[in-house]
């Protein structure tokens, strides 16, 4: 009997026509596509993108060289030298470059930093047009967190309360 | 009659006709292409190409475009003769089809007695196009596909030829304008109602024919990379295209012509404008079934090989020929409406 009525639903193309009908109902249904440039989906307060060093309010580096992020760092992707700075003699990085070819955004040094001084920004769209760009120096990165400062102290605030 | 005057009946009239056919079906061809991309985009929950032009409707044109600007290249030890009149082979059956379409009562470019038989032949030759395609690119890909398509064509031609047969059993003519007079009446006496099974099997077999999904093994992107045009780029690439387009919106006019009684209108003639007949309700039509070849294609995974063949072989053609004796019993005891001309 089961063969029987196999035979007829094959026959009538009964699924046939019942996978069209599923077809025909998602070609009216609102569509997923993102139009990318123009819309953009929302980003988690956690997002790791591009990094950035960060200042106290009074314009002072918050990064004291403790290397934490450099040691956990699993990619090696940062390069850290130090030395007493010459005002002051505090202890300072004269050197603190992210080779961004090599970082993984794992986001170890962002949970490393006693400081809270290296974090990862919303920043996602960026892009090197020449070789070597790939490394970004301290002052770059202190720029870049100049300049999404209000950014990222909104995420952390945020997120404060689940660290 | 004068000599200018033979000139214009014979010659001018005839080439602004089939330039008045020809162009219309290339432009059709890329919005179809479009039409395409963005129906299954649709199906998809996709957008489809929505850039170039108000909601993409220029995508087509630039691929047109960037295949025309594109090398073609001829592959290592290919027959370089048949490499490149293979493209023109798939590409003049395909357009000389459109010469006995009939788009209205009196508009057809050649009224032909055989105009089915025609029809047949040209449909046919295309696969002439697709086997010199793959034998002379010298590659095994395309060779493969090329052995797909011929055998799947050759067939499906027979289920398709059988079908068509049970029409011509019902209108006893060839004439493709006597097949749709043959329909005339209302919705019910067009000859999908009497031959239905028969109807579903040569649409079926039309997108076998044009190796479309879900019967398009001879392109097979997962197992042969493109079938019998793997070698083949740019321009001679795009004939390829335009003749496989060209064909499925040829079956889409078939079906609409044979079985869906052509430029005849569903309504009764009292209904005034809508009643009357008139090429818009064969563009209608076909545009349906042009529908149906990516509904196809959106919906269905590609069949087996085995399995298409079965379906030809055991399937379609033994019901065909069922049909054609249930056809014959329809017009002997007089079972169907026939129209004038039949």
């Amino acid at each position: 009997m089961t063969r029987v009525t196999q035979y007829f639903k094959s026959l009538l193309l009964i699924e046939l026509f019942q996978g069209m009908a599923l077809t025909m109902r998602y070609m009216f249904k609102p569509k997923y596509t993102m139009r990318y440039p123009m819309e953009h989906i929302p980003k988690s307060n956690r997002f790791r993108g591009l990094h950035a060093l960060r200042r106290y309010a009074n314009g002072e580096e918050r990064c004291i060289a403790c290397k934490l992020c450099e040691a956990v760092c699993p990619a090696l992707a940062i390069t850290i030298d130090s030395a007493p700075r010459a005002e002051d003699g505090q202890r300072r990085t004269t050197r603190y470059d992210i080779d961004l070819f090599k970082c993984i955004f794992c986001g170890f040094c962002e949970e490393s930093c006693p400081v809270d001084s290296i974090v990862e920004t919303h920043v996602h769209e960026y892009h090197m047009e020449h070789r070597g760009e790939n490394v970004v120096t301290k002052a770059q990165l202190l720029a870049i967190g100049d300049r999404f400062e209000q950014d990222i102290a909104a995420a952390r605030a945020q997120d404060a309360a689940y660290r | 009659m004068t000599m200018a005057d033979q000139l214009i009946h014979h010659l001018l009239i005839p080439v602004l006709f089939i330039l008045a056919i020809l162009l219309p079906l290339i432009i059709s061809v890329a919005m179809f292409v479009y039409w395409e991309r963005k129906v299954i985009g649709w199906m998809h929950v996709r957008m489809g190409p929505n850039k170039i032009g108000p909601l993409g409707m220029l995508q087509a044109f630039a691929d047109v475009v960037k295949l025309l600007l594109k090398e073609v290249i001829l592959p290592t030890n290919a027959n370089k003769f048949l490499y490149y009149l293979a493209p023109m082979l798939a590409l003049v059956p395909a357009m000389a089809a459109w010469a006995v379409v009939p788009f209205g009562p009196e508009t057809v470019l050649a009224n032909v007695n055989a105009g089915v038989l025609y029809l047949l032949a040209m449909t046919s030759m295309g696969v002439y196009g697709i086997i010199l395609a793959g034998w002379s690119s010298n590659s095994r890909y395309a060779m493969l596909g090329a052995m797909r398509a011929a055998a799947q064509v050759i067939s499906y031609e027979l289920a398709m030829g059988m079908s068509i047969v049970c029409v011509l059993v019902l209108t006893g003519s060839l004439n493709l304008t006597a097949i749709v007079n043959a329909q005339s009446g209302n919705f019910f006496d067009w000859f999908w109602l009497p031959l239905l099974p028969v109807f579903v099997i040569y649409f079926v077999s039309g997108v076998a024919e044009t190796n479309r999904a879900p019967f398009d093994v001879a392109e097979g992107e997962s197992e042969i990379v493109a079938g019998f045009h793997v070698e083949y780029s740019g321009s001679a690439f795009a004939i390829f295209f335009l003749a496989e387009y060209a064909n499925m919106i040829l079956v889409s006019f078939l079906a609409s012509i044979l079985f869906m009684g052509g430029w005849l209108s569903p309504f009764p003639e009292s209904w005034g404008f809508i009643g009357h007949g008139g090429f818009h309700w064969l563009f209608i039509k076909a545009f349906f079934f042009a529908f149906l070849f990516l509904w196809f294609r959106a919906s269905f995974p590609r069949y087996r090989y085995d399995q298409i063949m079965r379906l030809g072989w055991k399937v379609f053609i033994p019901i065909t020929i069922v049909w054609v004796l249930v056809a014959g019993c329809m017009k002997y005891f007089g079972w169907v409406h026939l129209g004038t001309g039949a």
